[in-house]
This record gives C-alpha cells, sequence and structure tokens, in this order.
C-alpha cells in the first residue's frame, strides 16, 4: 500500500529545461530510488522501512509521471545523463541508490558514466543487458494492466494496489509512462548492447536482487549483472515477481538496509 | 471525376475458427495457418481482375499494404503496382500509400517509385502514409517517433525526386550521405501525392498544408463533412481555396445483377470489420506514443469500438450493396453530400469468390462508373487531372496563394 506521510514532501527540480518531481522523504544517508517504467511509485511501505535509516530522494524520471518531457532522448542513456544532473543540482555525490527494474538499468548507466557517482548500488531485477538464456517481457504486445499484472508472482496484490479496473487517471499515468519508455527502450528492447562492456568498469560494491518467480526479466541477467559488475553478489528473494517492491516489501528492505549500513 | 477500383487483397479463406480460438487474427496470430498453394491462387485471381478493371473503363486502381495480418496480404504496394506498371496501359496506379515510417531508407523509396513511374509512363500517384499500429510492430518501428519520420521522410522524398544530387542529409531521424540515385520519376516535378486516412486531425491539417488531396478511408457522412471543414480551414489558412480536386473517399460498395447476390457479397465486409474491430487488439491497433498526445485520455476513456450491424451500415450508408441503380443512387448522396472528385470502390472482399469479384467489376465499370461521371458533371466535381491542380502547395505559383489568418 501507498502510504501518506506528513515527512515526505514533493519537490521540483530543475535539470536544464526541465522540471523534475520529486518526492523526498526520511532521515538519515542519501538514498536514490529510481522507479520502474510504469512510474514513481510513491511513499510504498518498502521505501517507509528504508526510510528510518535514509533521506529517500525518489524522482519521476524526465518524461514520465508529471516529469517534463525531453522531446530529444532517445536511449536510457540519455535519461542516465539527467540523472546525474539532477544529483548535481541536489549537491549529491557519492551517495547510495536503489534502482527498481527499469530504473536499475538507468542506475547502471549513471555507474557506468561516472564511478562516483555511487557509495552503494542495488539494483532490484534491472532491464539493460541482453539476457544470454530467455527474452525480457515485450510489454507492448499487452496492455499496461496486463503487464503489470504480469510483473507480480501474486496477482491479487497487484490488484490491491491498482485494483482490477484502474481510473482513467491511472491509465492515462500509465500510457505516458509507456510512451516515454517507448522513446528511450523500443529497439533494441530494454537492453543496450554497450552496457556489458562498460560495466566491467564499475567497481561500486553492487547488490542484485531477484525475484524468483520474475516472469519479466529472466534470472540469466541476475548472473550476468552479477558476473560483469567486479564488486557484485547476487540475492534471490522467494514467493516474489518482478515487483519486489511490492510482493516483498521488507525482506527486499532489509537487503538493501542491511547491504547500505 | 476520378474513379477507382479496391480490394483489401484478403486472405479470404484463412481458417478463421482458430482466429477466434486464439482471440485475434492479426500481429500474433500464427502465419503457421498461411497456406501457399492458396495465397498463389489469390494473387493471380487478384492479377487477373485488376487487369480487367481496367478493360471495363475503371480509372484507377487503388493498392494499399499491412502485414502479418490475413485481411491484407499486401506486403508490399510497390511490388504490386511494378506488376501492374508492366501489364496495364492506361489505369492511373494509385498508391494509397507507401509508409513512410517504417523505411529507414526513403530515397531507397524515392528509387522504387521512380521506377515504376518510368515503367508506368507517368501513370503513378504516390499516396503516403503513417502505417496503422500494427505495422509499427511488424517492423520494429518506433511508434512514438511515427509522425517525425513521416514528415522527415516526406521532406527527404521530396527533394530527392526534385533537387539534383548529389547532396547529403542529415535529419533527425535519417542520415545519408550521398543522395543522388540514378532514378528520377517520369511525372514532374513529382507524381502527384495523395494522404489517406481515418480522420487524424493532425493529418487532415497537413495534408491540406500541402495542397495534397486527403482520401477519407469509409468515414461516416458526418465525420467526412467534419474533416473537410477542418481540411478547407487549413487551406485558407495557407492561402488557397480547396475544392472538389482536393477530396478523395473510399467507400465499401459491393454490385451485383440482382439484390440477394448483391448483399451475399456485402456482407463480406462485415469479416473485414470483424478484423479491424472485432479481433483487434487496443494496444496493437494503437501503439503507446503512436497517437497523438492530444487525444489521450479521451482514448482511453473510449469504450472498445464494435462494427455496427449490417442492416445499419447499409442504412447509414457505411456499406452499399446492390444492383448498379440501387448503388448509384445512394452514391449521388455521398457525392451530393461530400463532393468528392477521388472515389474509390472498395468493392470485393472476405470470401467473395472470383467469379463474383469479376461480375462486380464488370457492372462497376460498364454501369455505375459511368452513372456516376454523368454525377460528378453535373456536380461540378473535377478531379486533380481534370484541373490540372498544383501537384503541392511548393509547386503552387506564389501569386496565386492568399493566406487567410486563423482568425479570421
Amino acid at each position: 500500500m501507498t502510504i501518506a506521510l506528513a515527512a515526505t514532501k514533493k519537490e521540483t527540480v530543475q535539470v536544464g529545461s526541465l522540471k523534475v518531481q520529486m518526492l523526498k522523504g526520511g532521515k538519515g544517508s542519501p538514498l536514490l530510488v529510481l522507479h520502474r517504467e510504469f512510474g514513481s511509485p510513491g511513499w510504498i511501505q518498502c521505501l517507509e522501512e528504508l526510510a528510518a535509516k535514509h533521506t529517500i530522494y525518489l524522482p519521476s524520471h524526465p518524461g514520465f509521471d508529471s516529469s517534463d518531457l525531453p522531446q530529444w532522448a532517445r536511449s536510457v542513456r540519455d535519461l542516465a545523463c539527467l540523472h546525474l544532473w539532477l544529483l548535481d543540482e541536489l549537491k549529491l555525490s557519492n551517495i547510495d541508490v536503489l534502482g527498481l527494474g527499469f530504473g536499475g538499468w538507468i542506475a547502471a548507466e549513471m555507474a557506468t558514466m561516472n564511478h562516483k557517482a555511487f557509495r552503494k548500488m542495488a539494483l532490484a531485477a534491472p532491464m539493460g543487458v541482453q539476457p544470454k538464456e530467455g527474452e525480457i517481457y515485450d510489454q507492448f504486445l499487452v496492455g499496461p494492466l496486463e503487464y503489470i499484472q504480469t510483473c507480480f508472482h501474486d496477482k491479487t496484490k497487484c490488484n490491491q494496489q491498482w485494483g482490477s479496473q484502474p481510473t482513467v487517471d491511472q491509465l492515462e499515468i500509465w500510457e505516458i509512462n509507456r510512451e516515454m519508455t517507448t522513446r528511450v527502450a523500443w529497439k533494441p528492447y530494454m537492453f543496450d548492447q554497450s552496457l556489458p562492456h562498460l560495466l566491467p568498469g564499475v567497481k561500486t560494491p553492487s547488490l542484485i536482487v531477484w525475484g524468483k518467480e520474475d516472469k519479466i526479466v529472466p534470472a540469466s541477467c541476475g548472473k550476468q549483472y552479477q558476473q560483469l559488475l567486479p564488486n557484485a553478489r547476487l540475492e534471490t528473494i522467494a514467493g516474489a515477481g518482478h515487483c519486489v517492491e511490492y510482493e516483498k516489501p521488507s525482506e527486499l528492505a532489509k537487503l538493501v538496509g542491511d547491504f547500505l549500513a | 471525376m476520378h474513379l477507382m477500383y479496391f480490394t483489401e487483397q484478403p486472405f479470404g479463406s484463412y481458417p478463421r475458427a482458430e482466429a477466434e480460438k486464439f482471440g485475434y487474427s492479426t500481429t500474433l496470430f500464427s502465419n503457421k495457418h498461411f497456406d501457399a498453394n492458396e495465397a498463389s491462387r489469390l494473387y493471380n485471381e487478384r492479377l487477373e481482375e485488376y487487369l480487367y478493371a481496367e478493360e471495363v473503363g475503371v480509372d484507377g486502381i487503388m493498392l494499399n499494404e499491412h502485414h502479418n495480418a490475413p485481411y491484407c496480404m499486401q506486403a508490399k504496394i510497390n511490388i504490386f503496382a511494378s506488376i501492374l506498371a508492366a501489364m496495364t496501359k492506361r489505369v492511373k496506379l494509385v498508391l494509397l500509400g507507401n509508409p513512410l515510417p517504417l523505411s529507414d531508407n526513403p530515397v531507397r523509396l524515392a528509387e522504387e517509385i521512380g521506377m515504376i513511374d518510368l515503367v508506368s509512363k507517368g501513370r503513378l500517384v504516390s499516396g503516403i502514409v503513417r502505417g496503422s499500429g500494427g505495422e509499427q510492430l511488424a517492423t520494429n518501428t518506433n511508434p512514438a517517433f511515427n509522425r517525425e519520420r513521416f514528415e522527415e521522410a516526406h521532406d527527404l522524398l521530396i527533394k530527392a525526386w526534385t533537387q539534383p544530387g548529389p547532396w547529403r542529409w542529415e535529419g533527425n531521424h535519417y542520415q545519408l550521405r550521398v543522395v543522388n540515385q540514378w532514378v528520377l520519376p517520369y511525372q514532374k516535378p513529382h507524381p502527384r501525392i495523395w494522404v489517406p486516412g481515418i480522420f487524424s486531425t493532425e493529418t487532415v491539417v497537413w495534408s491540406a498544408e500541402h495542397r495534397y488531396p486527403y482520401i477519407a478511408l469509409n468515414t461516416t457522412l458526418d465525420a467526412t463533412k467534419a474533416i473537410w471543414k477542418i481540411y478547407d480551414d487549413a487551406a485558407a489558412r495557407v492561402g488557397y481555396t480547396a475544392g472538389p480536386e482536393q477530396r478523395g473517399y473510399l467507400i465499401r460498395c459491393h454490385v451485383q445483377d440482382n439484390e440477394e447476390k448483391a448483399h451475399q457479397g456485402g456482407k463480406q465486409f462485415m469479416w473485414m470489420q470483424g478484423e479491424f474491430l472485432g479481433k483487434s487488439h487496443p494496444y496493437w491497433t494503437m501503439p503507446s506514443g503512436y497517437g497523438s498526445p492530444t487525444t489521450r485520455k479521451q482514448r482511453l476513456g473510449a469504450k472498445k469500438a464494435v462494427a455496427p450491424p449490417y442492416e445499419q451500415q447499409l442504412e447509414t450508408l457505411q456499406i452499399i450493396a446492390g444492383t448498379p441503380d440501387q448503388v448509384v443512387k445512394k452514391l449521388r448522396v455521398i457525392m451530393e453530400q461530400t463532393r468528392p472528385s477521388i472515389l474509390a470502390l472498395w468493392a470485393n472482399d472476405g470470401g467473395v469468390s472470383h467469379k463474383d469479384s469479376m461480375n462486380c467489376i464488370r457492372l462497376l465499370g460498364q454501369e455505375v462508373m459511368p452513372a456516376l461521371r454523368d454525377i460528378g458533371k453535373g456536380l461540378g466535381l473535377k478531379s486533380p487531372f481534370e484541373v490540372n491542380s498544383p501537384v503541392s502547395l511548393a509547386y503552387t505559383p506564389k501569386d496565386q496563394l492568399k493566406p487567410v489568418p486563423a482568425s479570421a
């Protein structure tokens, strides 16, 4: 469930010509959280638990939710560049990051461009590398609800979050986010052929987390990330699909919290 | 009037029960159900029908293309147009049209179209389209850049036809460093360009702003009138008065010697509508990014479109079926109310047999079209060829343009 907390606040950050919307909350060392391609999760339980020891920065990627659209952007690397710029505007460096799925791909790209951007990097089932076995599920062959339901091992948990018949307002946000995802990740679909060659330069201590029942990004990608990043360990969470943060919020918060401690 | 014959070239005999079972008949419906013998027969029958259409007097043969679906077997209109360029003598070959965004090299397209125009000795109309949603998936073309690619490919195509090379093109979506193709069209300054569509305001305005005829694809009478209002206003803004020569219309119209037989064939159009509406997946028809952001919310809130029953479509003139006299009477209403000078008769589809298709074509050519020409004459509906209208706004003499500000 999304939790409304007085301690969180919405901020607008100017990144070049773009206004980026951001949710901020918690107390402690900064933790950048990069959301999935269907949009910012808001203040969910997993983040609430992490916020006990971290100040969480949860920006909506440029072009997603209500952040301004960079008409020119063509790649996830472009988004990663903008997020590095955002960190600069926030005067944050050498901080921790949690990247969720598509957001994990953005985090990895950021790390390849600035090896000092992150102190520690936690990636939950990131896209970004071409699977050696299997294929990344093609969300553009189904509607947004069917895709998001497929991101869950337990569909009822998905329906608890958004209902089985989402509102037109929710559909519109998903559609805006799908449009932006289309702009940057259509072809090749959800991976970058040069990323595997750049990851070995990232010495940042990294935690790769995979839901055991992930039907979106093959588990082989987890192993690839672990092998490509020189300082990474891979953990699996049972009973979770792609959306680990929704399905096993405490387990993910604990794994990430312990790793960042 | 410019009167055309059209068929979507369906694979009418595909196993429909399999599609029912699968839930869809496009995009992901497996091509394991394809039958080469049947397809070969169909292609050859279509060729025979087109040649017969020329023989019985149609002015033009309209061709279109789609991908990954049995409802339209033309995978590349330039191929059928090439064949017809060599096999026909008189008819215009009207491509409606080449899906520009799907091409990664519009100069290659300029060459192909140029060759067809040369072989046909200038009988080509080179229509252009964005390609439907399913086409983006079939060719892995990014739907979010569809309109940008359409407009840039168009600019490149026109330049390749009209500006002597060599030169280079460093655009947003296309980069070609040596443009100097040694195939240029027969027609000067370039083949006519027509733009078909089902009513995207942006495309209607874009067509008007280029002075390209817009071909409304079986839109309702009210929608067609709304299209012409938008078109005429945009034309006035850029300085010319739009007339029937800029107006085209495609209508489903099946004709036979007797009513019963005509409705038998007319009902085959319902199968086509099933393909488009009943069995299409909304995100295959309209992938994210393909539609205009201005209509996003309205689209998401809309109920899934379902084709009205056959009888209702006969009443609203969405489908016309009958004997020659009956269909002429109904087509007259459309011509009077919407004043197109370009009329495409979408005559045979679904499972209409070759024999019935040939009879339909005979009646169209020998009885329906002569009557329509008389009606068109009475209504002053002169085609772009009859009035020799400029091929585009860019080729309209400047002193003939008198732009009217939008607020006027």
